[in-house]
């Protein structure tokens, strides 16, 4: 069992929990994950490792079904089952000179992990982190600290540029010599943000996240096709060359159980209210 | 001896097979000649004493039975049920050559049953040597090192990456073959001789080598759990699972009653399934009883499927369809599969095996329609830990090298199971860990 240290809302439908797990926290890296299973009758679920304090790990997570909205109305002192981890490959860190690290929704929450060890391996980092309105930005404190430059973008124009995370990297790119590139965010973001940087044939990492299981390299379901092979992205990812992706596969795996999780999360919100939003069954 | 009807066990994944009763159990015990040179127990890969405990069965002491069978083996119900005994103990009984073999797996299920009824015997244990050791993987080879370690004063750490120890008897296996409490009794068991166990611990992420090479001595029993897919076309649309995944979403993650518990499947109204092992029939029956049509195709003839006869009986009892001498070459459908593509197979020339070589017939498909389909063609060694071990010697198909004391080509790391081997069976992973864990024995007496 798992302790919450500290539960929280950071934006309209994202979440952050602190959750004591030192053989997670002790070996953790940038770019990596966990699987959580809440309880006994729980789904096995992926989430970015997002910072480390001590012995405890921070997961940010956007509530988008059944096990998201479960993980959100718990609060600190209460348990998790299980916790593996850290899984996944770390990121490529290296000195690659100037990396741009660009979010999109509450993918920026696994940037600032990144941006440190790059820092740390001597780049300059310049993060660029999108949203579609002010209120679902998160982290930008931590991004504007853990980054030589920051930007910010709004789908609506609500805060900094109007516009997407796109344009800010081919203004970036326009601007000086850009070595590496992480994109980080929804899968259909992570497409066409990849096409910016092709051109130009700038390194380009995005992290895929296909349904998973065991998160072991076990059962395949995660399998996802990079430059025309098949993948397994819990243990050859989920970081892989964004030039190389086959994003539209990935989305069609990705809706593969849609009907079944909405029957999920209706029986869920259904169990809430009768018991009036907690849910100690 | 008695299978439950069909009807009822379609409903559920209750175990089939209903076991004996104790007059059965007696009477059939009681048959055995209790030969000077047992040749049974030289068919046993743990040497379990067979005619001693079935002189007690004979005699109704069943308690003292179970004790018999513990000195060698620590998971008696699960290998009374999944040993293949027709090529092990069973295939060598003196009464087989002419008759019928004692039922020895039979009773040792039957024994084990009884002495978790009774209340479990805990083996002797000798005392503290205050040397530790580590064993990764808790499936039938990581359980069985760890409690013959145990058993001899080392301090044991088991890590396991899943959420549940058991390795394949857990997620592979299912409940209608192996009820998981019995699994979950034995591991018990194990764990009561004083092995600590951290689950959710991948080792080579979790654990780095580095930790894992500061034991004493460390046994790898990863087993073969990479799943092979067939490269068809069409593999990756919604629908199309590996036997593992397929497997794993209603064994360990009980998909069958979501969404009383969260993990969802695709049930499937037609399920086709390819391969023709032990895995393909448990695959194959899991659809069944999700309530699918299930097809399963094989590419060589009915005589030549692997897997057991039994379990081949009761699949088609339960009303699974064969298709023999085809292989699918395509899955079709645009946004989820709808069908998959075959062709007939000839048999040809024999292959290196001995068996004849099947070859397309030219023109010859055909397409069954579906909606699920099942890769149960084979697993390989899980590639992870090794991977990160570059030193560790390895064969073509990626597994783990050892001698015939399962010692590896690194110091001081010994390895057995399907890691070593390739997929294989419960009771010689178990066989291999034992050899592994005397030999760690004395390589650490000697020190
Ligand atoms: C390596 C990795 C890291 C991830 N990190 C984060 C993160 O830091 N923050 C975050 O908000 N989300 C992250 N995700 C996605 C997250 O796992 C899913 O949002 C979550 O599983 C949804 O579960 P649910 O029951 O709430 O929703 P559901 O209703 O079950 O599913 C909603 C959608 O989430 C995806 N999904 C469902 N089940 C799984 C599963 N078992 N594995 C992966 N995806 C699934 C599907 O595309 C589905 O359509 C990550 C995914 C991966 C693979
Ligand atoms: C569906 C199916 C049906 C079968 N039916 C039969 C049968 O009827 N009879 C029979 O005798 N055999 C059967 N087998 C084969 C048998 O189950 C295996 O031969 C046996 O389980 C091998 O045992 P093992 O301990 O070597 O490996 P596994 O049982 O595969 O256990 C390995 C364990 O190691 C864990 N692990 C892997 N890597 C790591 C790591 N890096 N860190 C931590 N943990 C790790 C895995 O999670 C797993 O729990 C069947 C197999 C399958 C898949
Ligand atoms: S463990 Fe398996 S091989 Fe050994 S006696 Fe029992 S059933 Fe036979
Ligand atoms: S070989 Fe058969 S008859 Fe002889 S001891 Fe073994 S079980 Fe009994
Ligand atoms: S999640 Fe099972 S292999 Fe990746």
């Amino acid at each position: 069992m798992f302790r919450i240290e500290k539960s929280g809302p950071l934006a309209d439908k994202v979440h952050e929990l602190w959750v004591n797990a030192p053989h997670v926290a002790h070996h953790a890296q940038a770019g990596q994950f966990v699987i959580f299973r809440i309880d006994e009758k729980g789904e096995r679920i992926p989430l970015t490792i997002s910072a480390v304090d001590g012995d405890a790990i921070r997961v940010i997570f956007m509530t988008v079904g059944k096990t998201t909205t479960h993980l959100a109305a718990l609060s600190a002192g209460d348990h998790i089952q299980d916790i593996a981890g850290p899984l996944g490959k770390p990121s490529d860190i290296e000195k690659f000179g100037t990396c741009v690290l660009v979010g999109g929704g509450v993918g920026t929450a696994s940037l600032p992990i990144i941006a440190r060890a790059l820092k740390t391996a001597g780049n300059r980092v310049i993060g660029i982190v999108g949203a579609r309105n002010s209120d679902l930005i998160i982290l930008e404190d931590e991004m504007r600290g853990a980054c030589d430059e920051f930007h910010l973008s709004t789908d609506d124009g609500s805060k900094g540029f109007h516009g997407f995370a796109a344009d800010l990297l081919k203004q970036t790119m326009a601007r000086e010599k850009v070595d590496a590139v992480w994109i980080i965010g929804p899968t259909i973001m992570m497409k066409v943000t990849s096409e910016v940087t092709r051109p130009a044939g700038i390194k380009t990492f995005v992290s895929l996240n296909p349904v998973m299981v065991d998160g072991t390299g076990m059962c395949g379901s995660c399998r996802v096709i990079v430059n025309g092979e098949t993948k397994f992205a819990c243990v050859d990812g989920p970081e892989f060359d964004g030039h190389t992706v086959d994003f539209n596969t990935l989305m069609q795996r990705s809706r593969m159980y849609q009907p079944e999780e909405k029957v999920s999360l209706e029986k869920f919100q259904e169990h809430q209210c009768r018991c009036g939003g907690s849910h100690h069954a | 001896m008695h299978d439950r009807s069909i009807e009822e066990r379609l409903r559920d994944f209750g175990e089939v097979d209903c076991g004996m009763t104790a007059p059965e159990a007696m009477a059939e015990a009681e048959c055995c000649l209790q030969c000077k040179k047992p040749l049974c127990v030289s068919g046993c890969p743990v040497n379990i004493d067979i005619p001693a405990f079935l002189r007690e069965v004979a005699a109704g002491d069943f308690k003292k039975a179970a004790a018999i069978i513990k000195e060698q083996n620590m998971l008696p119900a699960i290998c009374g049920r999944v040993c293949p005994q027709e090529v092990q103990c069973e295939g060598e009984c003196i009464l087989g050559k002419k008759a019928k073999p004692i039922a020895i797996g039979e009773l040792e299920r039957f024994v084990a049953d009884e002495e978790r009824r009774l209340g479990m015997v805990t083996p002797q244990k000798k005392p503290a040597t205050g040397r530790r050791v580590a064993v990764v993987g808790a499936g039938p080879a990581g359980l069985t090192a760890s409690a013959e370690l145990a058993r001899m004063g080392y301090h044991v750490t088991l890590f396991e990456s899943l959420h549940a120890a058991g390795g394949v008897l857990v997620y592979g296996i299912p409940s209608f073959r192996l009820p998981k409490e019995i699994v979950k009794a034995e591991i018990d068991a194990v764990l009561s001789l004083g092995v600590e166990l951290r689950l959710n611990h991948l080792v080579g992420r979790s654990v780095t080598t580095q930790e894992l090479l500061s034991y004493d001595a460390i046994f790898l029993g990863t087993g073969a759990g990479l799943p092979y897919f067939m490269g068809l076309p069409g593999e990756n649309l919604p629908g199309v699972y590996s036997a593992n995944e397929f497997l794993t979403r209603v064994n360990l993650m009980r998909a069958d009653r979501f969404p009383v518990f969260d993990t969802p499947i695709k049930r499937g109204s037609r399920v086709v399934v390819a391969g023709g092992g032990n895995v393909a029939m448990d695959a194959a029956r899991v659809a069944r009883r999700l309530g699918g049509k299930v097809t399963l195709i094989y590419r060589r003839r009915e005589e030549d499927l692997p897997a057991r006869i039994a379990e081949v009986s009761r699949a088609k009892e339960e009303g699974i369809e064969f298709v023999m001498c085809a292989n699918p070459v395509k899955i079709l459908g645009d946004q989820a599969m709808t069908g998959v593509e075959c062709i007939k197979m000839a048999m040809c020339d024999l292959d290196a095996s001995g068996r004849p070589e099947p070859k397309e017939v030219e023109g010859s498909h055909f397409t069954i329609d579906a909606d699920v389909f099942i890769a149960a063609i084979g697993q390989g060694p899980n590639p992870l830990l090794i991977g990160e071990l570059p030193e560790l010697k390895r064969g073509r198909r990626g597994n783990v090298i050892v001698d015939e004391n399962g010692r590896t080509s690194m110091r001081k790391v010994f390895a057995g199971g399907d890691v070593a081997t390739g997929a294989a069976t419960v009771i010689l992973a178990m066989g291999a860990a034992k050899t592994a864990a005397r030999a760690i024995d004395r390589m650490l007496r000697e020190e």
